[in-house]
């Protein structure tokens, strides 16, 4: 197979299976997780103004008094990676085309300096929270197979990407369909593992904030 | 019929719901929970993270109700819960865990860990999996009405040495009464002064109060082992008492746990809203205060600092209200580092009091409220949980800290004039 | 030199060329003079072009090379012995050239082959005087000292070869393993490309360093996208939407409008074509990519190349299989949880032992 070749596979009925599984796998989860329901609650509900469950989607993204300074490399570590990741994916004007065909809709990107900046500090960031999950003893205890193999899968796109932009390591062209097959990966593997918080973080915060926001609290 | 690993199973499988295959689904192995939770900060073991207590549910919620659980199963490739799993994690869902919610505010994607601990514990109790003392406190309160063991006739002994030293009536099943009083074992036992208070105040207030002879204990062992068949039939006396007095509110004392068994778990165990409103003495207080019928003279002069019990603010929404009631009667009130609604736990709810293994690790863990302590070097501690003020006086005791506590309704009545017919004007 | 003199081609015009040839490819400045004496001295070499399944594509751009003409190259520098397009003879006339060349240069003619070769219906799709293309390749490769892939059907199979392919096209290297090719690929490639590539080989008898695909790096180790002089734009995320709008009227990026730049390997961005005088992007409209194998398989030239090269076809069913599949799922775990619940047996104080 050229390189020709296994780029337009990538382009063409890689992208297509990757797409499909994925949607396959999304919905299979979604169903699956929220269909188990909860019972409502029948104690008297306090109502206290900022305490619900939209509330907490939004403000959870925050860290709660006294954990910034802890935790300084988890919580920032995580803001830059996945800010990082949202630039790059949807700010980066190549991508936004990709969309504009996938969904038909379009927006302005960023220039490709910043977005180049935004991933070389995307790249570090990764690299980081990778030498915090193996030296910090809790992060290390709890980690499993699936921890490090969805770190690379995270991580394998924003490099491959950068280095095929930047035409290191190997040909464009291969260099291109590599980023293109890690991507295809990472949109498989995405509904079966820890990675599908990007779906359920909403359902998840949206609960907590609502059982807390029940009792008047602001979480 | 007898508990067994079968019957755990399926009680856990009644309980998993769509937030908690949310919460396992969102899980990103962080850790911060764990950093949030006191059993690991002063121990620095992992196995304390507080998403671990829960990996035997975690892996039966994906073996039952994922479709790749399910296949992964059908071809063997998934561990089994056995029941020497469950006994070993025993230590990790009762003895280093409290059910502070701490951790549940901090998860970054939302988890509510506490949620998951409190369902988890349905399951280690049908399997037989629980503490002893948690099986011996849910035992004397079923069978004879309080987890310490105390009956009616004790009840009524304190009761009436109340009425001698405060010159005020403690009525009892008095029908039609606006509040129905509960108490704590702890409090009937250890602090009495509690009764007199609320004696005090209500007759200040004006307002009509009984106790229940059928319904005097407020402590729920059933909600701490966990089990809602249990704590059912313990919440219902409560229920069926405030029902029988017509009584339009039911006060649960200075105790944390009561108070989340009977306002937030009491309803749901029972099947249908109460017709009744259940409020916590401090909530009561307060809206004393700003109706005008409590009024205090005189001020503490002495460092004094709050301890908020963890069922009370940060899972029970009463913040504030004793923040004020502090302001009322302490002119020198100096609030702990992270107090209020991050407040950490003292280290001995949720049941792990009453568990004799655990004491060793709940004593390191208080190291953590000693931090806090040390931070601002009080003359007194102040607190509204009997439970918290018990293990608190152990700690302290252990650490060889001079620290007097003090209940907060018992520092409030003591700041209402007495009740003589005479009262004096103008202070 | 005085047969080029003659054609208006005066010595100085003729070393101009070669140095200018030897720029090109990146050989020293001493390579151009021996390229000019080597070409001045020589005995013309043979050359035999056949064409087999192709458009005169690459025939009718190497008529535009304008230095050397095609005339002089003929002329004085080579002996064109066989070129069906060019040649005044036909016929048994032809086929006798052709045959004489052979004999009379076995081992040292330079073949060239234009169009791919079909091997559909054992050849028959394409054959001259009677014989299938891939007949009168093997048989006339046995004599060539080298052979040149001329365009990119004979380099990849070209055109022809795309989806579905129905002659059964291939490329020359899929049947000659025996002698030394150059692949110049292009549909057409640039003339001067050709006649470089040429020169070199009647200069030094050797063909000039290739890459992993057979193609001289002198004029193709380099991309389109990294020599082209839009690239600021890129870099920038400038880009034109349209081919009509205001960041196509100043000159943007045309990675948008589906580019295919930065996979193609070609010297256009350098050399542009009609003597330097423009190039497809310099044009406004996007690198087709037809210098690399498989083109025109490669999605639609107006599809940028982060955009699927082909429709989705299956996401629509897999949205329809996963929701079934949920559906399937919540019911089976539904019904799960009530079955626990109906088996629900009471705890009393004994159940909490074991």
């Amino acid at each position: 197979m050229s390189e020709m070749q296994l780029l337009t596979w990538a382009r063409g009925t890689g992208l297509d299976l990757a797409i499909s599984i994925f949607v396959l796998g999304v919905l299979l989860r979604l169903f699956e997780i929220y269909s188990l329901g909860r019972k409502k609650d029948l104690s008297e509900p306090r109502t206290v103004s900022g305490a619900s469950g939209m509330n907490t989607v939004f403000r959870r993204s925050l860290p709660p008094p006294g954990m910034l300074k802890n935790s300084p490399i988890t919580y920032i570590g995580g803001y830059i990676f996945h800010i990082g990741l949202a630039i790059i994916v949807f700010l980066f004007a190549p991508h936004i085309k990709l969309f504009q065909d996938l969904v038909g809709i379009s927006w302005p990107g960023l220039p490709s300096q910043l977005v180049d900046f935004a991933t070389v500090l995307t790249i570090v960031a990764m690299l980081i929270v990778l030498a915090d999950r193996i030296m910090k003893p809790v992060k290390r205890y709890l980690s499993t197979f699936q921890d490090w193999f969805t770190w690379a899968l995270t991580f394998l796109p924003v490099l491959t990407g950068w280095m095929a932009v930047h035409h290191l390591l190997l040909p464009y062209t291969t260099m291109l369909a590599l980023h293109i097959l890690t991507v295809e990966l990472l949109l498989v593997c995405l509904p079966f593992t820890k990675l599908f918080h990007a779906f359920t973080v909403f359902g998840s915060r949206w609960f907590s904030g609502a059982v807390n926001g029940h009792k008047g609290v602001a979480v | 019929m007898s508990a067994s690993l079968e019957k755990g199973v399926r009680v856990l499988k009644e309980v998993i719901d769509a937030p908690i295959a949310s919460y396992f689904s969102s899980c990103v192995h962080c850790g911060l929970c764990a950093e949030a939770c006191l059993f690991y900060t002063e121990t620095r073991d992992p196995k304390y993270t507080p998403i671990h207590k829960l990996e035997p549910m975690r892996r039966l919620y994906e073996q039952e109700y994922t479709a790749i659980g399910r296949l992964k199963k059908l071809i063997g490739l998934s561990k089994a819960v056995t029941d020497a799993e469950l006994a070993e994690w025993q230590e990790l869902v009762y003895n280093s865990c409290t059910l502070c919610g701490r951790c549940s505010v901090v998860c970054p994607v939302g988890n509510d860990i506490v949620y998951m601990v409190r369902k988890f514990r349905e399951g280690m109790s049908a399997s037989g999996n629980a503490p002893d003392g948690l099986k011996g406190a849910s035992n004397r309160t079923i069978t004879i009405g309080s987890p310490m063991g105390i009956k009616l006739p004790a009840v009524k002994a304190q009761m009436r040495h109340v009425e001698e030293d405060f010159g005020l009536p403690i009525p009892l099943d008095m029908e039609g009464a606006e509040y129905m009083v509960m108490l704590s074992s702890m409090e009937i036992m250890n602090f009495p002064e509690y009764l007199g208070a609320i004696a005090k105040i209500m007759n200040q207030a004006g307002k009509t109060w009984t106790l229940c002879s059928t319904a005097f204990e407020a402590t729920n062992a059933g909600m701490q082992i966990g089990n809602s068949d249990l704590a059912r039939v313990i919440v219902s006396r409560i229920v069926d008492g405030a029902e029988k007095l017509k009584v339009k509110t039911v006060i649960s004392p200075e105790c944390g746990h009561a108070y989340t068994a009977l306002r937030w778990e009491g309803a749901n165990l029972v099947g249908r809203p109460f017709g009744f409103k259940v409020k916590h003495i401090i909530e009561v207080l307060a809206e004393f205060k700003e109706q005008g019928l409590l009024r205090t003279e005189g001020f503490e002069t002495d460092r004094l600092t709050f301890h908020d019990p963890c069922q009370l603010a940060r899972r029970g929404g009463v913040i504030q209200q004793q923040r004020t009631l502090m302001n009322m009667v302490a002119s020198n009130f100096v609030e702990m580092p992270d107090a209020g609604f991050m407040n950490w736990c003292c280290g001995g709810g949720g049941g792990a009091s009453a568990i004799e293994e655990g004491e060793e690790l709940r004593l390191e863990a208080f190291m953590k409220k000693k931090t806090q302590l040390d931070a601002v070097k009080p003359d007194r501690l102040v607190t509204a949980c009997a439970n918290c003020r018990i293990v608190m006086e152990e700690g302290l005791e252990h650490y060889r800290m001079k620290l007097p506590i003090v209940g907060l309704t018992e520092m409030i009545a003591e700041h209402i004039p007495d009740p003589v017919p005479t009262e004096t004007d103008g202070k | 030199m005085a047969g080029l003199a003659r054609h208006g081609v005066s010595r100085r015009s003729f070393l101009k060329f070669c140095t200018t040839l030897a720029s090109a490819m990146a050989l020293p400045p001493a390579a151009g003079m021996a390229m000019a004496e080597a070409m001045a001295a020589a005995r013309r070499p043979s050359v035999i072009w056949l064409p087999f399944q192709e458009c005169t594509g690459c025939t009718e751009s190497i008529t535009r090379s304008h230095a050397p003409t095609l005339e002089s190259l003929i002329f004085n520098v080579i002996s064109l012995d066989y070129q069906e397009t060019l040649m005044a003879a036909a016929g048994h006339q032809a086929e006798e050239a052709l045959h004489n060349a052979i004999k009379d240069n076995f081992g040292k003619y330079l073949l060239i082959i234009d169009g791919s070769i079909p091997l559909g219906v054992d050849g028959a799709y394409s054959c001259i005087a009677g014989k299938s293309n891939l007949d009168t390749l093997k048989e006339v490769a046995k004599g060539a000292a080298a052979i040149v892939a001329m365009g990119s059907c004979a380099a990849y199979g070209g055109i022809p070869k795309a989806n579905p392919n129905p002659t059964g096209a291939v490329s020359v290297s899929d049947i000659i393993k025996d002698k030394p090719i150059v692949n110049i690929p292009g549909c057409p490639p640039i003339p001067v490309v050709m006649t470089g590539v040429l020169a070199h080989f009647l200069t030094f008898g050797s063909l000039p360093e290739l890459d992993k695909l057979g193609r001289p790096k002198a004029f193709y180790g380099e991309t389109i996208h990294d020599r082209c002089y839009r690239r600021a734009f890129y870099d920038q995320g400038k880009f034109a939407k349209t081919f009509d709008d205001e960041g196509a009227r100043n000159g943007w990026c045309l990675f948008e409008l589906g580019c295919k730049g930065p996979v193609t390997y070609n010297a256009c961005a350098t050399t542009k074509w009609n003597g330097g005088t423009s190039w497809p992007v310099e044009s406004g409209h996007g690198c087709l990519g037809c210098s690399e194998p498989d083109f025109w398989d490669a999605g639609s030239f107006y599809k940028a190349l982060s955009m699927p090269a082909s429709p989705l076809k299956t996401v629509a069913a897999a949205a329809a299989v996963g929701a079934a599949a949920g559906a399937a799922v919540s019911f089976a775990n539904r019904s799960k949880k009530g079955a626990a619940k109906a088996a629900h047996e009471t705890t009393t104080l004994p159940d909490l032992e074991k």
